[in-house]
């Protein structure tokens, strides 16, 4: 309440001295509407003010003033000198009232009757008590007669004002100078805004206490301190190095001076938190009106104070979390008495300081967080697999909540679920460098902890150095600093090129600096190499450098708009040398590891990956890498994978000579990669999972190695090498790609009894389709696939080579061919095809393509195609050929 | 400004260039563009930028960014022993530096030497001049600046 009634009084000082001159203008311009405008707002303002901060007398002042104001605003009232000269009486009264306000913080006792009942009799057209002649001069010589005429002496006009204001001891509140009222007396009354001056002048300690001063001025001065903190930076390493030198004295004391100075400035920058939670109030009872439930919003160390800048940037996630507090946390009164606990819920909100950190908890002792309904959730949404789950600890499965869209709340009620989840949080907290912790005990409640740092103007950051060029990198996000070794416990290790590396009990990815930003690799130093461990986000992972110098303070500049959309830097700096360096952002770092590294993100973004990667028309293709058997690892086409799964062993189960286990509520055959694959006896079994539509089944491997995308070129090897496609250059490498479709038939087989003894027996009408596609790649991939799904499939790899089936006198029943081919291109195929002289102009054509625009739709419509699908939506393909098959 | 305002007045229109040489062709750049004129500097390279962005430099605790402009107008590299000048301008808020070879005087040009851009003038260069000067013994090309500039920024939204 303190700091609002300073700031109100601070405001009302400011304006009210502006005023003084603004009502001597309006006496020599009477009809000015504007300034009639303003004076009315700033009285009204002040009543509203005093009526909400319990202050009656200046209210009482303030309304009968604005009354009259308000006549003059419409209108209604000559503006004459005899009521100017009365509300500048109020106003008087009310710097009196104020001043008296920020000396003992309560209204001073006094008695304004006499003032109010001149103001209302002004107010009700009686003009001025004592009139004079109604062609009264609007000069201030005029305003002196009329003033001696209704008024006896300028003593009496301000007499009264004063010692009710200064009943609290005048001479205190200046006690340099002769009592505040003889001056007044003393001062010509002939000029209105005299007194007012003078009136003003004990009022000022109000105003002095606060300043007012613009965002940008404070910002600059920011700015400079920040760069005498450098320089400062800089001297003192120079000082380092020399002994003994005569600086050093005053140097130190202008450190020390430079600290306070940062530190003062930094003052001016920060705001309490309490800023921020003021509308949570608000939130929360409107949360408790609408969902029925009983809340208690405690909020302490609401005076905890942190920079404006940051305080903008918690403002929103700190609102989504209370929120999310009343609205999920919280349980119904009844659902609570039910549960033993008091019918009221209660969320408390908690901030404090902690070393160079303000932390904020938020905590209800609401419902906790059911691990059941997130285990259930990230399942569904595809976060992770039941299997992986399964292995997870309660505090791992509560961490899905900051998974991407992922919500928990079983309905979208209208106060939460707008689509913002917690891992926009998240990431908001860990853009300005700070971090969320939870914890939740079920049918306790739960508890967010968010540590950020004081400012982001000056952070503390590790310098390193690759390939010759330093980096900083923010401390708040390293963990820890690991030596690379030769040979001993931290030592590189490479899974297909891929560098990781044993930390303690687990494995951490590493990803090289000099490669993430393209530098020049350099030979040297190669065994001192230093792993920074950062953490972003939900990933660990280290950072390969050749050199870590020490931590330095450094200044947060951003980065040029030109190199905006470089997103591994978080900005630039300058160091103690003089020189700029970039600031790596570890998130930015972690998106374009994640890229590499992260499966179940990929697994999402697998076919736009995939159909850029083709648009690029660079043909690169996911692979899967695998061990099975002995040689040499296997690869198969991702996108033919649904899944990778870990079976325990346990509970794979045999059916006759097959293995089967329970995956989704049905029976999925499993076929070991090899004959000679056993089975271990207990642990893990990693299983490929390929399924179409319905049907699935796993492909049991030794182990799963890597996953790359290569641009591959199969060579077909032997018609009767079972199981393979061919093999490839893969990373410098000879592996064999295996052909899915041979296991699928394998499963299929007994599964489905489609194909028994080598005849297909569910279709009536075995459709023979021809496949025109240059890419041996995607000739080898839906060749099996389509004949999986029971049809007939030859291919071509020209549109030249078809044409020569055609003259050959082949039928076929549908033809497929892809669009960029070499040669005759699949538009000129289809023109080719369904010209009116050609045996197959009636032989329905689809298009397969990976440009699928609109425009290339109807290009290929026009060329005569029946149909044009995109080149990875196996789905559609299979659809379309079987309503074709129906059809038929 | 006034001073050119005046002169303007006095004989009928004229502006300043700052100009500067990059091999071997001479630039002007308006002066009024013009922040300041640095001698050799370090620049800091920035990893995965543009090739025409030669890096950051700190010009009294601001960062400025460095642009090639032998890049930029597909002009050959510097040769390793040339000495390099800065000549920086402030382009919505931020500091850029073009780097030149060398920085001559500030010649004030009357409008009536001024030229359009020639339609036959490679494509990349017309983007970036504003117009042509005839001078005594050369041709003084007025490059445009914040166009430049924004085609950058273009190029980066773009990549």
């Amino acid at each position: 309440m303190d700091d609002l009634i300073q700031e109100f009084l601070a405001e009302t000082t400011e304006s009210l001295n502006a005023l003084d001159n603004d009502i001597v203008k309006l006496e020599q311009n009477p009809d000015d509407k504007d300034l009639i405008g303003r004076i009315f707002r700033l009285v009204h303002t002040i009543k509203g003010t005093c009526g909400f901060l319990g202050l009656p007398r200046l209210e009482a002042v303030a309304h009968h003033s604005e009354n009259i104001m308000g006549r003059y605003r419409d209108g209604s009232l000559q503006v004459t000198v005899d009521s100017i000269s009365l509300i500048l009486e109020a106003f008087d009264c009310i710097k009196g009232i104020v001043a008296g306000i920020a000396e003992t913080e309560k209204e001073p006792e006094g008695d304004d009757s006499d003032l109010i009942a001149r103001l209302d009799a002004v107010f009700e057209g009686k003009d001025a008590p004592a009139k004079t002649a109604p062609q009264a001069e609007k000069k201030k010589k005029g305003n002196k007669e009329e003033k001696t005429e209704f008024v006896p002496t300028p003593d009496q006009l301000f007499e009264p004002v004063r010692a009710e204001n200064y009943s609290a001891e005048p001479a205190d509140a200046a006690p340099a100078e002769p009592a505040p009222a003889p001056q007044a007396k003393a001062a010509k009354p002939a000029t209105a805004s005299q007194p007012a001056t003078a009136a003003a002048a004990p009022a000022t300690p109000a105003g002095e206490k606060s300043l007012r001063v613009s965002v940008d001025v404070l910002e600059n001065l920011m700015t400079m301190v920040s760069e005498l903190v450098l320089t400062r930076n800089q001297l003192l390493q120079i000082l380092r190095t020399q002994n003994d030198s005569p600086f050093t004295p005053p140097l130190q004391r202008l450190s020390h001076v430079v600290s306070d100075l940062q530190e003062g400035v930094m003052q001016t920058r920060m705001q309490p938190i309490g800023n921020a939670w003021s509308k949570l109030t608000r939130i929360i009872r409107d949360i408790s009106v609408e969902l029925g439930k009983k809340i208690n919003l405690d909020m302490r160390g609401s005076e905890t104070e942190l920079d404006r800048q940051v305080l903008e940037l918690i403002k929103d996630p700190l609102t989504h979390m209370v929120r999310n507090s009343g609205d999920h946390g919280i349980e119904t009164p009844e659902e609570r008495l039910a549960a033993g606990k008091p019918e009221e819920g209660t969320i408390l909100l908690n901030a404090f300081h902690e070393g160079g950190h303000i932390v904020i908890e938020i905590s209800d002792d609401g419902r906790g967080l059911s691990s059941e309904r997130i285990r259930k959730k990230a399942i569904e949404k595809g976060v992770a697999t039941e299997e992986q789950i399964k292995n997870m600890t309660e505090q791992q499965i509560q961490q899905f909540i900051f998974a991407p869209g992922f919500s928990t709340a079983e309905k979208v009620t209208a106060v939460s679920g707008r689509g913002v989840g917690m891992d926009v949080v998240r990431t908001n907290i860990e853009k300005i460098g700070g971090t969320i912790e939870m914890k939740s005990i079920a049918g306790k409640g739960t508890t967010f902890t968010i540590k950020i740092p004081l400012t982001l103007a000056i952070v503390s950051a590790l310098i390193v150095e690759s390939s010759g060029e330093r980096f900083a990198i923010p401390q708040i996000s390293v963990q820890e600093l690991v030596r690379l070794s030769a040979n001993g416990e931290n030592k590189l290790e490479k899974i297909h090129g891929t560098p990781v590396m044993r930390l303690r009990d687990r494995l951490l990815p590493l990803v090289s600096l000099t490669k993430i930003l393209k530098l020049e690799e350099t030979e040297d130093d190669r065994a001192n190499k230093q792993v920074i461990v950062v953490e972003a986000g939900a990933q660990t992972f280290g950072i390969i450098v050749d050199r870590v110098f020490d931590t330095e303070e450094i200044v947060v500049k951003p980065v040029s708009p030109i190199l905006k959309n470089i997103r591994l830097f978080s900005g630039n700096t300058i160091l103690g040398d003089g020189s700029v360096i970039m600031i790596l952002d570890p998130n930015g770092i972690a998106n374009a590891v994640g890229k590499i590294a992260d499966s179940p993100d990929r697994e999402n973004g697998r076919t736009a990956e995939a159909a850029r990667a083709i648009a690029d028309n660079e043909r690169k293709t996911s692979l899967l890498i695998f061990k099975a058997g002995s040689g040499a690892p296997r690869a198969v086409p991702l996108a033919l994978v649904s899944r990778l799964e870990d079976f325990e062993v346990d509970k794979i189960e045999v059916s006759g000579l097959k293995k089967v286990i329970q995956y989704r509520g049905a029976l999925m055959p499993l076929i070991p990669f090899s004959d000679q694959m056993t089975l271990k006896d207990k642990g893990n079994q990693p299983v490929l999972v390929f399924s179409d539509r319905d049907r699935s089944m796993g492909l049991m491997v030794d182990s799963v190695v890597d996953i790359v995308e290569e641009r591959i070129n199969v060579q077909i090897t032997a018609e009767n090498n079972f199981g393979m496609l061919g093999s490839a250059i893969i990373h410098g490498q000879a592996m064999d790609v295996i052909d899915v479709g041979h296991f699928l038939s394998i499963a299929h087989n007994d599964w489905f009894g489609v194909k028994s003894d080598g005849q297909f027996q569910k279709q009536e009408k075995t459709l023979k389709i021809l496949l025109v596609d240059d890419s041996p790649f995607f000739r080898n991939m839906l060749s099996p696939m389509l004949s999986v799904a029971g049809y007939n499939v030859v291919s071509a790899q020209s549109g030249d080579e078809a044409m020569g089936l055609c003259r050959a006198g082949e039928q076929f029943d549908l033809i497929i061919s892809d669009i960029e081919m070499p040669g005759m291109n699949g538009y000129e195929f289809a023109q080719k095809i369904k010209a009116h002289d050609s045996k197959w102009k009636n032989i329905p054509l689809f298009a397969l393509s990976s440009h699928a625009t609109a425009q290339d739709f109807d290009r290929g419509k026009a060329a005569g195609f029946n149909n044009y699908i995109a080149k990875f939506d196996r789905e559609a393909l299979l659809r379309s050929i079987a309503s074709l098959g129906e059809a038929a | 400004m006034t001073k050119t305002d005046k002169d303007n007045i006095a004989d009928g229109g004229s502006k300043e260039f700052l100009t500067a040489t990059v091999a071997g062709q001479i630039f002007g750049i308006p002066v009024l563009q013009v922040q300041d004129v640095l001698s050799e500097q370090k620049v800091t390279r920035v990893p995965l930028a543009p090739k025409e962005i030669a890096g950051s430099l700190n010009l009294r605790g601001r960062v400025v960014t460095a642009i090639n402009l032998r890049h930029k107008l597909g002009m050959p590299e510097k040769p390793a022993e040339m000495k390099t000048m800065y000549i920086v301008v402030e382009h919505k808020g931020e500091l850029y530096s073009l780097i030149v070879d060398s920085v001559g005087e500030v010649l004030s040009l009357p409008d009536t030497d001024f030229e359009k851009t020639p339609v036959t003038l490679e494509a990349s260069w017309r983007a970036l001049a504003i117009g042509i000067y005839r001078l005594k013994d050369e041709l003084l090309v007025i490059l445009d600046v914040p166009g430049m500039l924004e085609a950058l920024f273009m190029k980066d939204d773009a990549a």
